[in-house]
């Protein structure tokens, strides 16, 4: 019950106006960091780190920590009104976001998200408050040999689940995959594929692609379509939140199973990136409406927000207790402990007990903070499909270029970015899925990274994927789900032939 | 610079209350880039972080320094930015030992002859870790374990691949006539956790990468890879200090290394601007703020400006060329 004596000491620090007044500035901000694409919460918060140092180290932790909640929030704006992901982490939330926006319900797949968003958040700080030092231990149980397991699952509770044919889905990853192995290769040291360019020492941005891809693609089909958006007949009711939440209940398999797979990837950690999309794949998988996954279903927006906020806020958790970061900004912020004077490590919850759990504290106030700020902002967003898209695309044709600029200071990006533009449109014309090719994008090198470690430390051998419980169980799991469609189809074969 | 970081940096400034103050000798006049050539988060980046927040907190420039993660390509990219700024006096640099093994692992074009050294801040220590569970109590043990097991079976954990960590485990790989198993991960602090997992047998971390872990009690230090002892005594397990991990050389193992920790600009510019970022670093060194993270990190505190330090950039190159050549590591062109 200690634990609970120091939250409540927590929420009175918290509670004072002025960290109240810096978690409103650190919400705003977060939100609108959010919205714009490429500029990501990591870059966000390393920007405002300085305006920090002279606060106390409390103060500064909870006015950082909700930028990255409101970066978290705010990555789901963009991606249902516009199919444009502001955030890695929320293109899983176009996959159905957009489409309802599309048939004017805006409103309510940003309510959804927003609200799934805090749910997510809430569990996993639930969980860091009761199991912190076991969830700690549980962190340390993974090695390479592990990670591999986590990012196979991640690929195989993928493959096959669009409409589009498995072999285009299969294409579209390979592809993802190729270009993530361009640049630097982490094991040997060596340059790959760069041809002597040295602008492609860095490889492909994820973000770049993501912001060409979606962003850039989507606007060229919206010209071909003659210069309309679709989700013009949004019908901006501020009743709308209220009708939504009467729905939302309904989702709390979907809601539960996420908030676990956001929770086990924020630790272990492969970050909210990954989380969102094995989510959204699994709650493709069990849902009664998985076969309507795609077409605007409220489901699949619930999905990847929870896990991608539960996973966001869990990550923080392994920075803190073991001083590795579990996503970028946790590794600002990890920077930013060591400004302070504070050490990230197992002593930091038992030395400095007025930071903890002032920040823990601030999580639980934070996102109830932010949930309010975004919800009553709901109908503000959505009216901003009433514009005609000859205003708004080239803004957002603006913001693209920024924002791919933005993530590593360079020009060079900005065309990279058309080029995906373009190579995105071309694939959308031939019916070949994005999706498989992003998660390639971002998860094809830190895999690749993993497999080789792991066969480093078995000198070669396979067996080391299957050489202790857990990993062994993990890889099980991807297995089962990489031939869940024939396993389904042999199980109804089985029942027909006993009936 | 986009306008997006204009207004962030114009709202740092204004809310850090940096005044422009009067020199008659030369100062920027438009906010200063701080390159870091590591991803956010290591020793590097730490160490750029806590310098902007010391110039930002005592007002020691009138314009912001904005750190930049330019860390693509083992920190090339980082680099070739500040060959491509030339006589840019706005640019500046934090290298590491990667200023020396990242052109020659992977042939960048690029060399410190590029740009223009400022100052040496801090030498960054190395500390051989073993997890605190293990058998291995002293360096002595450490050697008979490796001898004893077949050659690779002993895993040794490091940052980056052909990078200061791989060239001392060569080196001890080379003294003790066997071989290793060397695992290259992102950060050194992933490192620790991995070595306190057990999933790896030892590591090379610097010692502010590992203090945490050891201070938890879950990893013990056997030797330290320099000439003497480090010399910070306050306590940090139990009733051991820095000062009292013997050097490795004193234990059979003899290696010394030592990782730049220096700030560079770019080649072209005037000396007048070298000497304003010389002074403010040497103001920077004097804040508490600085002392504690010397402390923290047990830092060897040498500092060096001019051709004192040029001179150390250049033999300590020639050391690292001869050393990745013994490794196998350079490029293959």
């Amino acid at each position: 019950m200690e634990e609970f004596a120091h939250l409540f000491h927590g929420f009175a620090i918290v509670l004072q106006p002025y960290n109240i007044m810096l978690m409103c500035i650190g919400i705003l901000l977060g939100v609108i960091i959010g919205v714009l694409p490429g500029l990501g919460g990591a870059n966000g918060v390393a920007i405002l780190l300085p305006l920090t140092f002279s606060m106390s180290p409390t103060s500064a932790i909870i006015m950082l920590s909700c930028i990255y909640w409101g970066a978290l929030f705010g990555g789901a704006i963009t991606s249902i009104l516009f199919n444009i992901p502001g955030e890695p982490w929320s293109v899983a939330t176009t996959f159905d976001g957009h489409p309802m926006a599309q048939q004017g319900k805006a409103g309510e797949a940003l309510t959804a998200a927003f609200t799934s968003s805090f749910i997510g958040a809430l569990f996993a700080v639930i969980m860091i408050t009761l199991l912190a030092p076991l969830v700690a231990k549980f962190a340390l149980q993974f090695g390479p040999a592990e990670k591999f397991s986590v990012f196979f699952l991640a690929f195989c509770s993928f493959i096959g689940m669009g409409k589009e044919p498995p072999f285009k889905t299969l294409a579209s990853m390979m592809i993802g995959f190729a270009l993530a192995a361009v640049g630097l290769d982490s094991v040997t040291g060596n340059l790959r594929l760069t041809f002597g360019f040295t602008e492609l020492l860095n490889g492909f941005d994820f973000l770049i692609a993501v912001i060409g891809l979606f962003g850039i693609g989507e606007i060229l089909l919206t010209m071909e379509e003659g210069l309309s958006f679709r989700g013009r007949a949004a019908a901006i009711n501020p009743r709308v939140v209220w009708e939504t939440w009467k729905e939302l209940p309904r989702y709390w398999k979907t809601s539960l199973s996420s908030c676990l797979i956001g929770c086990w990837m924020g630790i272990s950690p492969a970050g909210a990136t990954p989380a969102s999309f094995m989510s959204y794949g699994i709650a493709k998988r069990t849902s009664r409406n998985g076969a309507k996954f795609g077409t605007g279903q409220i489901e699949g927006v619930v999905a990847p927000e929870t896990a991608a906020h539960a996973a966001g806020t869990s990550a923080l958790l392994p920075m803190l207790a073991l001083g590795v970061p579990g996503s970028p900004t946790a590794a600002v912020l990890l920077g930013g402990l060591l400004i302070w004077g504070l050490q990230p490590g197992p002593l930091l919850f038992v030395e400095q007990t007025e930071f903890v759990w002032g920040l823990i504290a601030s999580m639980y106030l934070g996102n109830l903070v932010g949930l309010i700020i975004v919800l009553t902002c709901v109908p503000l967003f959505a009216a901003i499909l009433r514009i005609p898209f000859s205003i708004i695309g080239p803004v957002i044709l603006v913001f693209c270029a920024i924002g791919a600029y933005t993530v590593h200071n360079s020009a060079f990006d900005v065309i990279m970015m058309l080029v995906f533009g373009v190579l995105g449109y071309l694939l959308k014309k031939c019916n070949y899925p994005l999706a498989p090719m992003v998660l390639a994008i971002v998860l094809g090198d830190k895999a690749e990274e993993a497999f080789r470690q792991s066969l480093l430390i078995s000198q070669g051998s396979l067996g080391v994927f299957f050489s202790n419980g857990l990993v062994g169980t993990i890889m099980g799991l991807g297995l089962v789900a990489l031939f869940w469609h024939l396993i389904q189809t042999g199980f109804s074969r089985l029942r027909h032939m006993v009936a | 610079m986009p306008p997006i970081w204009l207004v962030f940096v114009a709202v740092a400034a204004l809310c850090a209350g940096v005044v422009g103050s009067a020199h008659a000798a030369w100062q920027p006049n438009r906010p200063v880039e701080f390159i870091v050539p590591a991803g956010t988060g290591g020793g590097a980046d730490q160490m750029a972080r806590v310098i902007q927040g010391i110039v930002a907190k005592h007002n020691l420039m009138p314009t912001p320094l904005v750190v930049i993660n330019k860390s693509g390509g083992a920190g090339g990219e980082g680099f070739l930015d500040i060959k491509a700024a030339r006589a840019n006096p706005h640019k500046l640099i934090i290298t590491l030992s990667n200023l020396f093994t990242t052109p020659l692992a992977t042939g960048i074009p690029v060399s410190w002859k590029d740009m223009t050294p400022v100052a040496m801040m801090a030498l960054d220590e190395f500390v051989l870790w073993v997890n605190a569970e293990s058998p291995i109590k002293t360096t002595a043990d450490y050697i008979a374990a490796i001898k004893a097991a077949p050659a690779g079976k002993m895993k040794m954990g490091g940052t980056g691949s052909k990078q200061e960590d791989q060239i001392i485990t060569v080196a001890i790989e080379k003294i003790l006539g066997t071989k290793m198993t060397y695992v290259p991960f992102r950060g050194g602090g992933e490192v620790a956790v991995q070595l306190v997992g057990n999933h790896i047998d030892s590591t090379v971390n610097n010692p502010i990468e590992a203090v945490a872990q050891w201070r938890a009690g879950k990893l013990r230090p056997l030797c330290v890879f320099d000439r003497v002892p480090l010399p910070v005594t306050d306590k940090i397990a139990g009733d051991q200090a820095w000062s009292d991990i013997p050097t490795c050389k004193s234990q059979g193992l003899d290696m010394e290394y030592l990782m730049l920790r220096g700030v560079f600009m770019p080649a072209g510019v005037t000396r007048e601007q070298v000497q304003y970022y010389a002074d403010l670093l040497k103001k920077v060194r004097e804040t508490p703020e600085w002392q504690q993270l010397m402390r923290d990190g047990a830092f060897n505190q040498t500092f060096m400006t001019g051709a004192e330090y040029a001179a150390w950039v250049d033999t300590e190159e020639k050391r690292h060329r001869q050393l990745m050549q013994e490794a196998g590591f350079l490029a293959a062109n």
